[in-house]
């Protein structure tokens, strides 16, 4: 199939414009980044007169950035993979089972995700307090607590999702696979889950993402050692000032583990691309 | 949920015709596939009743009392009001509800734009990365970067932008001689165009990322079919891409949806403590009226509130989609 | 059950199983007597900052009693609301800093000890404390629900070399002067003063000192809200008019909201500031001490009927005792020490802030011209802000509305009284019943 003149250059334009969106805040997080914050405070500049790395080596005595990090990074990476995988086995009963109640579950779960999140903040809190008075299970203000909380935040859109990818993934391979004696789990893990990978790696994600931008919850839930990025950060607007340049080049540095880690994934996105031509 | 169009349940297999012996393990066989669903779905089950739903009946009881800072330490002593806290929050002639009106809409807006846009970017740009060119994976890297920042740093950098004397948006519209005297863009009337803004610019990456996900099992004999039959660019979006999107679509809007309605992260890193009116979102509002003003009762019945609308607009849209899904 | 059922029981308690080991335990409360928790607020230049400042001496604490005190220092915008989840669930810090025109609303909590006459005694008595200091430390006639720890007050800051070179040789000492002085200092990048103008605490704490300057009170005796009276309209209204009429701030500090305008003033983008303490940000932000100069807050050259002798509110940083210590004594024994002479010197002049009690003032720290002047507007013209339960919603709301307005002067809309009136009005009928 040939592209067109007029296909090529609204392809070109449009791409263009997207990029520029995209990348202005990015170039000026960087090159904030690489001012002393006096230029940062005056009158805007696209490249820095004096440039420094000074913000890149102030940003870690301000806040405690890496502990941040290494929170942030541990409780979405956790929170993610176990709701992914809680999300598929519920998505395969939902996909492929008819079976009473499966309806209420459905839309139950779902209407989980028009929560409020102010509605129940300050009882989840309690709950979860006194669940550590009662069993020891300390949840409040720690890892544990934070990873269970956003772990559901991404749960019913992430079952909802991988229901439509399961959906459109043809039952004949199922059937298939059951001929050739293979039970439910195995026709689960052998057949739907590599044809479904970009739609699994696609909710992945976004239960990452979730989880590493949550601000309302963190600010309560969280103290100095299970504090997060999203509201550490904010660490960088102190009682003196607000350190412009060492926030943008914080940002910088806790955005490359994610870029990279996006970049990784992609490798699923085009092996879906020969797995979907496949079929 | 996709429940009209998807198909039955899954045979059962092994041989048609059996034996008396082979009979009880079939039945055996059949209480265990009734049971495995089930199964199958206590994890999540367990999850959404503790963290979700248990907690937010707790906030349905918390609308009927009068949760003060004098009565937070030890609920029991609150006063039961009943539906005081509604009335107050409906009652239109009094500054309180006239506010929470005026929010609302604020919201729908806000939310329609952001929802729209962010979905007609992802489009086109997952439509117009399929074909494979130089510096393509590139893209789709830089597009999914908003993504990937913390929310906080992505709405901190656009509030930096969006200074008045200091920011790019104006060094840049005075550059081109756009304005004479540099606009406000994070107070008055423009706050809300700039909300718009960093709305979009995060959450488009997301209706990219999935629209991409769902494009990868769209056939490309399809296209070629399409292609020989004389479609254009357009007629190909809307009759192969656009069909084909449809269960992706119906998910990534209705969460776009849900999900920028209830934001409360970035008009809080945006403006601060006190949103603007013209961009005073509702989560806001509410965060306000109980968070800051120490009022739980009168908040958890504005966010009650809101949660029905929300379970309305949800089931209409389900009912909506669904039905025009059946018919497709 | 088969084999394949208890395979998804396993995975499924394997997956629980390693969610509650990333959960981190914190210390059992057998050690009660021997810990205290400490939630510190920012006070210097970043939390790091803080922690560096305060461990040392929290050391000295644990070698004295034994008590070993684990320090959070906590920024403020999460304080108020961890205080509020802690308030709620009986758990958290023994021992808390609050800013001091949170204490009425934290005391209607009931979450927190009331320094009545022996509790006061157990951390050197009612005397040792800056009288003024200890009034904003809860409602009047309850005992107060936590004791001064650092004390503030506004002064008005202006750069010397700037009024030098407009030949002005005396601050303002009323509002007049100031926006005389203020409009020979505008011109070119250059402007006669720096606001905050959408940060509701700031706009609040400003009302609150116009207010009484100009005869008004924004509570009435029983605590009802009183914000749209005359008085309260033409405070505000002056208020807002040093950039909606008198053109001498900066339109752009209406978007101000986090400490820009000190940025401003020690860039050298503005010549006067009404500030806190605000020498040693000056300081950190590269201007010298001898490029400014301090005086008290200006008045109004003829009081308006029923004003009062207000520059300033008290300003300050509290420390309280939750409740549900488990350490009373031990939390006692903490604010004590944090009050004690020695601790007061040496954590007030890092600061830059004034010391609580009375006897400590007198040190060589404190002379300062900063400092003096601080003291004296303290002792002798400051006002704590009203001591009622919804204080809180008071800043929120009419520091809100004057953003609001200050926004509408910025795009050039007129302000007049009936607009001042409608705002606040309408934030009074927000305070609810």
């Amino acid at each position: 199939m040939r592209e067109t003149t007029g296909e090529r250059w609204a392809r070109r334009i449009v791409l263009s414009l997207l990029t520029l969106f995209v990348v202005t805040p990015l170039y000026v997080m960087v090159t904030s980044g690489l001012k002393p914050l006096r230029d940062v405070q005056g009158d805007f500049t696209w490249l820095p007169t004096r440039p420094t790395i000074q913000p890149f080596l102030d940003m870690w005595r301000t806040v405690p950035l890496g502990r941040y990090m290494v929170n942030s990074l541990l409780v979405a990476s956790v929170a993610a993979i176990v709701s992914v995988a809680i999300a598929i086995f519920a998505a395969f009963a939902v996909s492929r089972y008819r079976f009473r109640g499966r309806q209420l579950f459905s839309v139950t779960v779902l209407s989980t995700q028009m929560f409020p999140g102010i509605l129940f903040l300050l009882p989840l809190f309690l709950i979860y307090v006194n669940l550590g008075t009662l069993t020891g299970i300390e949840l409040y203000a720690t890892r544990l607590g934070l990873i269970i909380t956003y772990l559901t935040f991404s749960l019913p859109f992430s079952i909802w999702m991988l229901v439509g990818y399961f959906d459109s993934i043809p039952r004949g391979l199922d059937e298939a696979a059951q001929v050739d004696g293979a039970g439910p789990m195995r026709t689960l893990f052998r057949v739907i889950l590599p044809t479904a990978i970009p739609g699994i790696v696609a909710v992945t994600v976004y239960a990452f993402m979730t989880a590493w931008g949550e601000v309302l919850f963190a600010s309560v839930m969280t103290d100095e050692n299970s504090r997060t990025l999203a509201v550490g950060l904010q660490g960088y607007a102190t009682q003196y000032n607000v350190f412009w340049n060492q926030a943008m080049a914080a940002s910088v540095v806790v955005s490359i583990p994610v870029v990279v880690g996006f970049l990784a994934l992609q490798r699923y996105f085009v092996a879906g691309l020969t797995a979907g031509a496949v079929k | 949920m996709a429940t009209t169009t998807a198909p039955g349940p899954v045979r059962p297999t092994g041989p048609p015709a059996v034996p008396a012996a082979a009979g009880r393990r079939a039945r055996r066989r059949k209480s265990r596939r009734l049971l495995l669903p089930y199964l199958l779905l206590v994890p999540a089950l367990v999850l959404e009743l503790g963290v979700h739903i248990v907690p937010m009946l707790v906030g349905v009881w918390m609308s009927l009392l009068e949760l003060t800072q004098f009565h937070i330490r030890d609920w029991s002593t609150a006063p039961f009001t009943g539906l005081e806290n509604y009335r107050v929050t409906l009652d239109l002639d009094s500054a309180t509800g006239k506010d929470l009106v005026h929010s609302f809409w604020v919201t729908v807006v806000y939310t329609v734009a952001s929802v729209g846009l962010s979905w007609v970017l992802g489009l086109a740009a997952a439509v117009f990365l399929q074909r494979p060119f130089r510096g393509r994976a590139l893209l789709r890297t830089l597009f999914l970067t908003p993504y990937a920042l913390p929310v906080y740093t992505a709405v901190i950098t656009w509030s930096f932008l969006f200074q008045r004397d200091t920011g790019l948006v104006n060094h840049v519209l005075a550059q081109l001689g756009l304005v004479d005297e540099p606009p406000f863009w994070l107070i008055g009337g423009n706050s809300f165009w700039s909300l718009l803004v960093v709305s979009v610019w995060r959450s488009w990456p997301f209706a990219f990322l999935c629209i991409m996900a769902g494009l990868q099992n769209v056939p490309a004999d399809l296209y070629e079919a399409a292609a020989m039959d004389g479609a254009g660019f357009w007629r190909r979006l809307g009759s192969v891409t656009l069909p084909l999107l449809r269960p992706v679509n119906q998910v990534l809007l209705l969460v776009l949806f849900l999900w920028t309605f209830n934001d409360f992260t970035t008009p809080y890193v945006l403006f601060g403590g006190a949103a603007p009116r013209e961009a005073d979102l509702i989560s806001i509002h509410i965060y306000e009226s109980s968070f800051v003003t120490w009022n739980f009762g009168l908040g958890s019945a504005m966010s009650v509130l809101l949660l029905l609308f929300l379970l309305v607009v949800t089931a209409v849209y389900l009912l909506v989609t669904n039905r025009r899904r059946a018919y497709a | 059950m088969s084999k394949r059922h208890l395979a998804v029981l396993a995975a499924a308690l394997v997956t629980t199983a390693s969610l509650a080991a990333c959960g981190d335990s914190g210390g059992s409360a057998g050690e009660a007597a021997k810990t205290l928790t400490y939630w510190a607020s920012n006070q210097g230049a970043s939390i790091e900052f803080d922690k560096q400042t305060l461990q040392p001496e929290l050391d000295k604490f644990e070698k004295q009693t034994g008590i070993k005190v684990s320090l959070e220092v906590v920024p403020w915008s999460d304080l108020l609301n961890r205080l509020l989840a802690a308030a709620t669930s009986g758990k958290g810090p023994d021992v808390v800093n609050i800013g001091n025109t949170w204490s009425a609303s934290l005391q209607a909590t009931g979450a927190f000890v009331p320094f009545d006459d022996a509790t006061l005694a157990a951390v050197g008595g009612k005397d040792r404390f800056v009288p003024a200091a200890l009034a904003a430390a809860g409602a009047p006639g309850k005992p107060p629900t936590a004791v001064p720890l650092y004390s503030l007050a506004y002064a008005l800051y202006y750069n010397k070399k700037m009024f030098a070179d407009a030949g002005i040789t005396n601050p303002p000492a009323t509002w007049e002067e100031l926006v005389e002085v203020g409009k020979k200092l505008t011109k070119g990048d250059q402007w006669g003063l720096a606001i905050e103008g959408a940060n509701p605490s700031e706009n609040s704490h400003h009302a609150f000192t116009f207010g009484q300057q100009w005869g008004g009170e924004w509570f009435d005796s029983s605590g009802r809200p009183t914000f749209d009276t005359p008085q309260n309209v033409a405070a505000v209204k002056r208020y807002i008019d040093l950039m909606a009429a008198d053109k001498i701030v900066n339109p752009s500090n209406a978007e101000y909201a986090q400490n820009q305008s000190v940025a401003d003033f020690a860039n050298r983008k503005a010549a006067m500031l009404l500030w806190q303490a605000a020498g040693n940000n000056f300081k950190a932000q590269g201007m010298s001490p001898d490029e400014w100069g301090v005086a008290p807050v200006p008045f109004p050259a003829t009081t308006p009927p029923g004003g009062k002798r207000i520059n300033s509110m008290v300003a300050g940083i509290n420390i309280a005792i939750f409740k549900h210590t488990k350490n009373r004594d031990g939390a006692l024994q903490f604010v004590k020490f944090m009050t004690s002479d020695e601790e007061q010197i040496i954590l007030n002049k890092t600061y830059g802030s004034l010391p609580s009690v009375t006897t400590a003032g007198a040190d060589p720290a404190f002379q300062a011209p900063e400092q003096k002047v601080l003291r004296e507007v303290l002792t002798t013209t400051a006002a704590p802000l009203p001591q009622v339960p919804n204080e809180s919603q008071f800043e929120t709301l009419v520091g809100a509305a004057m953003k609001e307005l200050f926004a509408d002067a910025a795009s050039g809309k007129p302000i007049t009284e009936a607009l001042v009136r409608e705002k606040l009005s309408v934030a009074q009928q927000k305070m609810g019943s």
